[in-house]
């Protein structure tokens, strides 16, 4: 068959292509523009290299803000991956409570980053708030102002409370969607409650995990205003994350080399771990 | 193995059931013989996967009681009732080979690793799916994996019935009469009892030693494949079977004799019939409906080709008459007359066969 060469299509993919470019790769180039260049101010530049990169992939500071945002990702996944889980397993399949619980789990989604990072810097306060005064009543010494290690169980927590909803929300559409002759036969079959869920449940929402933590794990890597509203990313720099150094660092020493650089180096992390994760999660699914 | 049997069965899916409408099965009470097979028959929504699910415990009945070789089960689990079931669409654990998903029932009750290999193997091989066994069962066509669900059935050597949810549905047309013919000889093979959902009269009729037959909620007949085609017990049965279905015709008795448009037609019932309040009507099969010089005056309207013999389509009194014609037979044209075989003609009062349950 001779192949007709028909290039006009190409100006239907122009728009989406015009777009693209203005809100992303456009901005995207201003930032790769300062990552390799100096200036002094007055729009004066000097070519730098590959000098900012070195220096912060050599920096001490860089290397904590990393650690404590993998370790702080990795928490919160820990927890609200199994406990969106558990929740939606737990939540009724029909009648009026059904209504009831999905409005109460997307209350959490409706509430913007910056109110909840103040209604949680109020509520867990030792002295006025609610949460700290019971944790101080109970006889623990909490002030998540003075103790990294309160601090970052505030954060945690917050975090738990303000996204578990999706989690939940995600695996219950997935759940309900899995047709009943899965469990009348696995109850003809005789498998106990644990194999319907590993062999049933579990394998049906491989791909609302799969999504669920993609999500999971791109939003608590970028996290930065809950944190900035609860802590600003002390005690010290304790609950510093990699998005609060970047704004420190650009806007705060207006430091725009490294920062770029940082940014940068930020995002291919982003964009590799999610690579990995999802081709893991796909792999022989091709069929 | 067992017979089973469902005394004064009834079933509603809403709570509270107060008029006829709520009932989605109404009283039914009927017996499976031991090693049967059987075939439930009815249109979408007549009851016949109702009926089928509270044989294998996937629901409670409202009223009534099942018993298994006499042994009350109302209240069991299908895991304690032991029996089988396969669904509309195939059901396989996506994750297991299919090896895993043939010995899954197993396991699950506690059989310990020679006897699962060895049945395994022996349902693999009768289902043709030994070479297969180390695949991933999600990789398998519509008709492997229900296979699978099949094989999955039939692995424990104990189940007492297996039952079948329309379970070609999803299958291709090549392939159901493949499967069929399967279904069919692991039957003669294993000689379990088998109970076979299904809205289509072919399926039902070539799998069935005897069909039962629904509408609205009701058994209307239980009979051989035979029975049903020759004596329709309702005339729901002699639409509902044969193709095209049985003519049903208003009409009226004297003196031990029907009446239709003002002619006497020997029928095999109406000689004791006293006469009742009912609607009475008259219902012969198309095969047994013939052209001759004199009988009931017809005008033919409309002749179609069905292979071997041709469907012709007639109007006489009002009504329409079909009948069957051999190919080789001239095809009429204009006005003629129609005759009844006598000893298939039976009257109907309100639908139901006059002296029906003598017969």
């Amino acid at each position: 068959m001779k192949k007709i060469d028909n290039n006009k299509a190409w100006w239907f993919v122009a728009p989406v292509v015009l777009l693209v470019a203005f809100n992303a790769v456009i901005p995207l180039m201003t930032v790769v523009n300062f990552s390799v260049q100096e200036t002094f101010g007055d729009n004066v530049f000097f070519w730098a290299g590959v000098q900012w990169f070195e220096d912060v992939l050599r920096s001490e500071r860089f290397h904590a803000a990393l650690f404590r945002q993998v370790m702080f990702t990795g928490l919160v996944l820990l927890i609200e991956i199994p406990l969106g889980l558990l929740i939606a397993l737990a939540m009724p399949r029909k009648g009026p409570w059904v209504s009831v619980c999905l409005v109460m789990m997307a209350l959490p989604l409706l509430i913007p980053w910056n109110v909840v990072g103040a209604m949680w810097n109020i509520f867990a306060l030792p002295d006025i708030g609610l949460l700290g005064r019971m944790i101080n009543g109970l006889g623990i010494d909490y002030n998540y102002t003075r103790q990294p290690i309160g601090a970052w169980f505030t954060v945690v927590l917050m975090d738990v409370w303000h996204w578990t909803s999706l989690v939940v929300l995600l695996c219950y559409a997935g759940l309900v969607s899995i047709p009943d002759a899965y469990y009348q036969a696995a109850k003809v079959d005789g498998a106990r409650p644990w194999a319907v869920f590993r062999y049933i449940q579990l394998p049906k929402l491989k791909y609302v995990l799969t999504i669920a933590i993609l999500l999971r794990f791109m939003d608590s890597f970028m996290i930065y205003t809950e944190v900035v509203g609860l802590t600003g990313g002390g005690p010290g720099n304790s609950t510093t994350f990699l998005s609060i150094d970047l704004v420190k660092i650009a806007l705060g020493q207006f430091d725009l080399g490294p920062a770029g650089a940082m940014s940068i180096i930020y995002f291919l992390i982003i964009l590799l771990m999610s690579w990995l994760f999802y081709t893991l999660m796909m792999r022989g699914e091709d069929r | 193995m067992a017979g089973i049997t469902l005394d004064k069965v009834r079933h509603s899916y809403g709570p509270k059931p107060t008029n006829d409408e709520d009932w989605a099965l109404k009283e039914v009470s009927l017996d499976f013989a031991d090693g049967g097979a059987y075939a439930l028959l009815g249109p979408s929504g007549c009851g016949k996967t109702t009926l089928l699910n509270l044989v294998s415990g996937l629901l409670r009945p409202t009223e009534g009681t099942i018993l298994f070789d006499g042994l009350d089960v109302t209240d069991a689990t299908p895991e304690a009732r032991n029996i089988a079931q396969v669904f509309q669409f195939p059901v396989i654990y996506d994750t297991m080979t299919v090896y895993d998903n043939l010995a899954f029932p197993l396991r699950n009750r506690g059989v310990t690793g020679p006897d699962i290999d060895r049945r395994v193997r022996e349902i693999a091989s009768m289902l043709e799916l030994d070479g297969m066994l180390t695949k991933r069962a999600s990789g398998l066509t519509a008709d492997g994996k229900q296979k699978i669900s099949l094989g999955r059935g039939l692995v424990r050597s104990d189940v007492n019935v297996i039952m079948f949810d329309e379970p070609l549905t999803v299958i291709d047309p090549h392939l159901k009469w493949v499967l069929r013919s399967k279904l069919k000889e692991l039957h003669s093979r294993i000689r379990r009892t088998m109970i076979y959902v299904t809205h289509d009269q072919t399926e039902a009729l070539t799998f069935a030693d005897r069909v039962v037959v629904m509408q609205d909620g009701e058994v209307v007949q239980i009979g051989t494949p035979v029975e049903l085609f020759e004596k329709p017990q309702h005339t729901f049965v002699g639409h509902f079977i044969g193709s095209p279905g049985m003519n049903v015709l208003p009409c009226s008795v004297e003196d031990g004799v029907a009446i239709f448009a003002g002619h006497r037609v020997e029928t095999i019932n109406a000689a004791g019939y006293r006469g009742g309040a009912g609607h009475v009507e008259l219902g012969v099969r198309p095969e047994f409906v013939t052209l001759a010089d004199e009988g009931i005056p017809v005008e033919v309207i409309k002749v179609s080709d069905a292979g071997r013999y041709r469907i012709v389509e007639t109007a006489g009194a009002g009504e329409i008459i079909k009948l069957l014609l051999p190919e080789e037979d001239a095809v009429p044209e204009g006005t003629a007359h129609v005759r009844f075989d006598p000893a298939h003609s039976q009257i109907y009062e309100n639908g139901w066969m006059v002296n029906g349950a003598a017969s």
